[in-house]
């Protein structure tokens, strides 16, 4: 059933991604692929794996983006300019647009938990739902003819089989910075709720009016170049004695 | 966003083919002739050809019958049903056109109805999704209907030229529509240029608050299936020169054509029809480079993460 639920989620579960702390290093990236190649539904195929175009399905891509305030030209050249790794994966919206257009019903956001999948046996490989999502979390599997997309690792995270620890997306449980959290973010005590609410986290594209679960955290201040002491001196000046003579010395020479 | 052939083929050729349908619904052609029973098979053939075109972008066509399950959130689904449905009326009035040479006024304004129905609800995929600013807006219906109702006019005009009635219904019809469906044309092109995007890097990313944002790495070096499908480029750079082919061979030729018959309203025979099909055959030329201009000059909002 392609409609969305009526009521709210009683929990919405998501992710809460920290921009301050991500490094980029891509591996949640890797870790996101390994895990759900095996799991959930087809596997996330590669095409052309050792060729020159290679290509393939991710569920959770890094974009890094610069971000240079006004005056700035160049990263780096107004000090104040910065560099921001930007993980992206499904958002798991509560207006999910990508599901009311589905035509067969193989898209649907789960009622209990507001898990946003795809049923695979159901989906034609229309790409309408890809086209409807406008931050890229839907991908084609080309070898599959389904859409994929992230599962939140729901074949993790109510896995009891798995050590409690391990029953988080596999993202979440790999990420060496700590910028990955999941939770329930309708529960207001939750860690991630109480991270959200004290360091303003923020929809993507509030615009499209997906109403996304998933937050992010946005960059902590940073303090100025221009405000930090200088590293080294070229002036001597204020030097006494032996080291004032060795700098009269040096200077002669 | 990638103009995918397949998509393009159907949706030119399920216009013309429910244009043509529609005029057949409205009983403008003599039911008695034999230019009107081909008529009827040239509709049918151009639907259901369009109808399987479309299957061939989908990644498991064999799966194709549940798109018709969930006609109360999606307008694939309900363009699906809708066109099963009209093929009962549809081939109603072919059977009565071929059988008893008669037409028959309630399978036909059904089927009227239905043709347009399953037109406003392909260009409701479209105008439907937020995602797409050139597209979302009701300007997008009105363009897809006004051109399949141009396109079927001018159909039915060969069809009256080559014997199946009279000629200055059908073509007054589709000198009319052609004239509104590029003006409306117009206006989306026109809201097309002035567009101001929806989404930007900025509230993409929600760094805006910081100062500009640009990509400076894209997540791996090279296309994914979201750059391929969202990122199309090369119309861009020829969109001046593609709109300008476009409105000759859509709206000059066959404008200049139909009036020249509708003033000297030339003796029905193989002369008139022939350049009856030209005209209707530079129509279709030319709403195809309008539909494949459709596709390749939208861009999505996902590109705000690629830089594109």
């Amino acid at each position: 059933m392609t409609s969305l639920p009526t009521l709210p989620t009683p929990k919405k579960l998501g992710l809460v991604i920290d921009l301050d702390v991500c490094v980029g290093c891509h591996a949640c990236v890797i870790s996101c692929k390994e895990w759900n190649t095996g799991g959930y539904g087809n596997s996330l195929s590669d095409q052309d794996p050792y060729g020159p175009d290679v290509s393939g399905t991710f569920l959770n891509r890094i974009h890094s983006f610069e971000v240079i305030p006004e005056g700035g030209k160049l990263v780096g050249e107004a000090g104040d300019a910065r560099i921001v790794h930007f993980p992206k994966s499904c958002l798991h919206c509560e207006d999910a647009p990508c599901v009311t257009v589905c035509p067969t019903g193989a898209s649907y956001k789960r009622s209990a938990d507001g898990i946003v999948l795809v049923e695979e046996d159901k989906c034609i490989g229309c790409g309408l739902c890809a086209w409807a999502c406008p931050y890229g979390a839907r991908e084609m599997d080309v070898a599959a003819g389904v859409m994929k997309k992230c599962t939140l690792c729901v074949d993790r995270i109510y896995n009891e089989t798995l050590e409690e620890v391990d029953r988080v997306p596999s993202c979440v449980r790999t990420c060496p910075s700590n910028a990955r959290h999941f939770g329930d973010l309708a529960d207001s005590a939750s860690d991630v709720s109480i991270m959200v609410a004290e360091r303003g986290g923020m929809d993507l594209m509030p615009e499209q009016a997906t109403r996304p679960v998933n937050k992010y955290l946005p960059p902590r201040p940073r303090q100025p170049l221009a405000e930090c002491a200088p590293a080294t001196t070229r002036d001597a000046g204020g030097a006494s004695g032996f080291f004032a003579w060795l700098d009269g010395v040096l200077e002669r020479m | 966003m990638h103009p995918a052939l397949s998509i393009i083929v159907f949706s030119t050729l399920s216009g013309l083919g429910y244009g043509l349908a529609f005029m057949l619904g409205l009983g403008v052609l003599d039911p008695a002739a034999s230019a009107t029973k081909v008529a009827h098979l040239t509709a049918l053939a151009l639907i259901s050809g369009g109808l399987i075109s479309s299957t061939l972008h989908l990644g498991n066509p064999q799966r194709a019958w549940r798109a018709l399950s969930q006609w109360r959130s999606s307008w694939l689904s309900r363009e699906g049903v809708l066109a099963v449905f009209a093929f009962v009326p549809l081939v109603w009035s072919a059977l009565a056109c071929w059988v008893w040479d008669d037409y028959h006024p309630v399978p036909g304004l059904l089927g009227a109805l239905l043709s347009a129905g399953t037109v406003y609800c392909t260009a409701m995929i479209y105008a439907s999704l937020r995602s797409v600013d050139a597209w979302h807006t009701r300007l997008t219906p009105a363009v897809f209907l006004l051109f399949a109702v141009s396109g079927g006019a001018m159909l039915a005009t060969l069809f009256a030229h080559a014997g199946g009635g009279d000629a200055r219904i059908p073509g007054l019809l589709a000198a009319v529509a052609l004239i509104a469906a590029w003006t409306v044309k117009l206006s989306w092109w026109k809201r097309l240029r002035l567009l101001v995007p929806t989404s930007s890097p900025e509230s993409a990313t929600g760094l805006g608050y910081i100062g500009k944002v640009s990509l400076f790495e894209r997540p791996h070096v090279n296309e994914n299936y979201l750059t391929r499908e969202m990122g199309y480029q090369i119309a861009r750079k020829h969109a001046d020169k593609l709109r300008r082919i476009a409105l000759i061979f859509g709206a000059a030729v066959p404008a200049i054509i139909l009036a020249l018959m509708l003033l000297v309203v030339p003796e029905a025979g193989l002369g008139s029809s022939l350049a009856a099909a030209f005209a209707a055959l530079c129509f279709a030329a030319g709403v195809f480079v309008e539909r494949w201009l459709f596709f390749a000059e939208a861009r999505h909002a996902v590109m705000n993460y690629y830089g594109g």
